[in-house]
């Protein structure tokens, strides 16, 4: 014990040691994979969303001879669209699953911390709450849109297989490749979940500000403070003008980001499946967009100031 | 340069006032222990020093302003502020990464060391560890950390005798030297009387002794006053009074030593003896006596003399 305790004090007082050279950005790199292993549904949610979709498309496999047969018949826009729709919904599937995971976790990502005291051994680190919420508000905005976009192309891929395999013996495996514009719809689905990220970003930014600020229920003080005022408009006014705001903040990114203008018989969605419906330009110039980034970075100013002030509960 | 200094710290709570305009200065290699009841202010002070915490008046911490520059003294100070704020999801291994991967002046090699000789494994998480062990792992992160001012919150809270004991065993041991500074607030006074160099009690936001080692064994006598001796012993104006074994023992601050060992066998107090005298709502010490001597020490303390003017009366019970 004793010569060991020797040992570490010369240790300590070794002019020779130096401090590890540290880069300005590791303290921000190591706070997200900080975020990465607490946080397991943000990569186990959307990979347990693509294993379901694909064991779905192998019980269903069996009908797709079938179901290929009658689509081939349909005029080519409603082909296309029956083609891509299994694509479509399993993305859509995908995404959505990791928008309910991203909303969870800001609103636990400056709670959960307070909740069992941990803050005060992040605090007791050289990490600014600067570059602890930034590293917080990087997951929903950039980590989780990258890698739902990966599982996606990885399922897609997956459900291209098993549709050839399936229509094999019946000779049309060739129509999924010759129909299917894969290229396309993995640029389209990068530039939608992309757009969509930044179209979000007051949505996470906001969710992040009230896990900094409540002591309890997270999920209501996200909720009711926008419900409420929707609903007054509603009993004043008889308009839903602030609903419908809230609405296309939700799930509007698609209309602002796409030119959205063929509509499949029958289908009250539309088809999107060629690079020219790509409009960047129209996004960059919505009113919508700029405006969401700037209330979204009012409220990470709040979301930084709270996690400063704000003690364990 | 002192290590922290404060100007008349100030901090409340809505009307609760926490901390009631402190003036502190603490050098640098010292071990100061903060003693006081719950709600005393403790935690609080600690809190600004740490730069968790907003706070008036002025405060320095080795040379920065915490709340401004929580980050950045970071690399400097230490913290345990409880057993309790591991996070209970990380492996053993993620701490040691994250630590690493965050703090320029982690040195891993170190923890490791400090690591193999306890019982805990890499791969445990921290929720699959005992309260001990969890101790025992935020002390090997610390202590691998070379800072130059360590603050400990109820260090040992809950924890049993041995791992109480081998925490400061090791913390003197392996990590303090003179170069460094230490502060930790405890109930458990016992257990750190002979390790501070430094002693301050506080209460209801203010300091109501502050003192060093040296002159706490110097100032502060505890007489087992013999039966025959004992109105002599009253004469000279203890500050306390207590019974034990059907004999009085009475505390006296600054009354020479040689005076007092003939009424009786003569001793340095504990702290908790002296927290009680001067703290304690005791049966032992009411009304008038109780706010004399409280007094007598605010006065000590603010003068830097060491005077004990009020406490020369005669127990009047």
């Amino acid at each position: 014990m004793n010569t060991e305790s020797n040992i570490a004090n010369s240790e300590v007082t070794d002019p020779g040691y130096k401090p590890a050279a540290m880069s300005a950005t590791q303290p921000f790199v190591w706070s997200v994979r900080r975020e990465l292993w607490e946080n397991r549904s943000i990569y186990f949610a959307p990979l347990i969303a693509g294993s379901v979709i694909i064991f779905g498309s192998l019980i269903t496999a069996y009908r797709l001879p079938r179901l290929r047969m009658n689509a081939l018949a349909l005029e080519p826009t409603r082909m296309r669209a029956a083609i891509e729709a299994p694509y479509d919904i399993a993305a859509m599937m995908i995404m959505f699953t990791a928008f309910i995971v991203a909303v969870f976790y800001c609103l636990d990502a400056l709670h959960g911390e307070r909740r069992d005291r941990s803050i005060l051994f992040w605090k007791s680190l050289p990490v600014s709450d600067f570059t602890a919420v930034l590293s917080k508000a990087f997951i929903p905005l950039v980590i989780l849109p990258l890698f739902t976009f990966a599982v996606i192309i990885a399922t897609q891929f997956m459900m291209l297989l098993i549709s050839t395999v399936a229509l094999l013996p019946s000779g049309l495996a060739g129509s999924t490749w010759n129909l299917l514009p894969w290229f396309q719809l993995s640029v389209i689905l990068l530039y939608g979940i992309v757009t969509m990220a930044l179209w979000h970003a007051p949505v996470f930014a906001w969710l992040l500000l009230v896990s900094g600020w409540a002591r309890r229920a997270t999920f209501l003080w996200a909720l009711l403070p926008w419900l409420a005022v929707a609903a007054i408009e509603k009993i004043a006014f008889n308009t839903a003008y602030f609903a419908q705001m809230l609405g296309r903040r939700v799930g509007g990114s698609f209309e602002e980001a796409f030119v959205v203008t063929t509509y499949p018989k029958g289908s009250h969605y539309p088809l999107v499946d060629r690079l020219t419906q790509l409009d960047p330009l129209k996004f960059l110039s919505s009113p919508g967009l700029w405006i969401g980034l700037v209330v979204a970075a009012g409220f990470f100013v709040a979301a930084v100031r709270l996690r400063r002030s704000r003690g364990p509960l | 340069m002192a290590c922290i200094e404060a100007r008349g710290l100030r901090k409340a709570y809505g009307t609760t006032v926490a901390l009631d305009g402190i003036n502190l200065r603490v050098e640098e290699g010292r071990i100061l222990g903060l003693i006081g009841p719950n709600g005393a202010g403790k935690s609080t002070a600690l809190n600004a020093i740490l730069g968790i915490t907003p706070f008036e008046g002025q405060l320095r911490v080795l040379g920065r302003d915490p709340w401004a520059e929580r980050d950045l003294l970071m690399r400097d100070v230490c913290f345990i502020a409880d057993v309790a704020v591991l996070p209970r999801w990380m492996r053993v291994s993620q701490a040691l990464d994250y630590v690493a991967g965050v703090h320029p002046r982690f040195d891993r090699a170190k923890a490791e060391g400090f690591l193999s000789r306890t019982e805990i494994k890499r791969t445990s998480k921290v929720r699959q560890l005992s309260k001990g062990m969890v101790a025992q792992l935020h002390l090997a992160l610390v202590m691998a950390i070379d800072a130059r001012l360590l603050v400990l919150d109820e260090p040992t809270l809950g924890l049993d005798i041995l791992y109480r004991k081998q925490f400061y065993d090791t913390l003197l041991n392996d990590y303090f030297d003179r170069s460094r500074t230490i502060v930790v607030t405890t109930h458990q006074v016992e257990e750190i009387q002979n390790v501070l160099t430094d002693l301050m009690f506080i209460n209801h936001g203010r300091i109501m002794l502050e003192c060093s080692m040296e002159e706490f064994e110097a100032r502060y006598v505890e007489v087992m006053v013999n039966p025959d001796r004992f109105a002599a012993a009253q004469m000279l104006g203890p500050i306390y009074e207590r019974q034990l074994f059907g004999r009085s023992i009475l505390l006296f601050d600054n009354v020479d030593r040689q005076q007092l060992a003939a009424l009786g066998d003569v001793r340095t107090p504990s702290i908790a003896d002296l927290f009680v005298a001067v703290m304690g709502p005791s049966p032992e010490v009411r009304g008038q006596r109780f706010a004399t001597a409280k007094q007598s020490f605010g006065e000590s303390k603010a003068g830097g003399a060491a005077s004990a003017q009020g406490s020369g009366e005669p127990r009047k019970s």
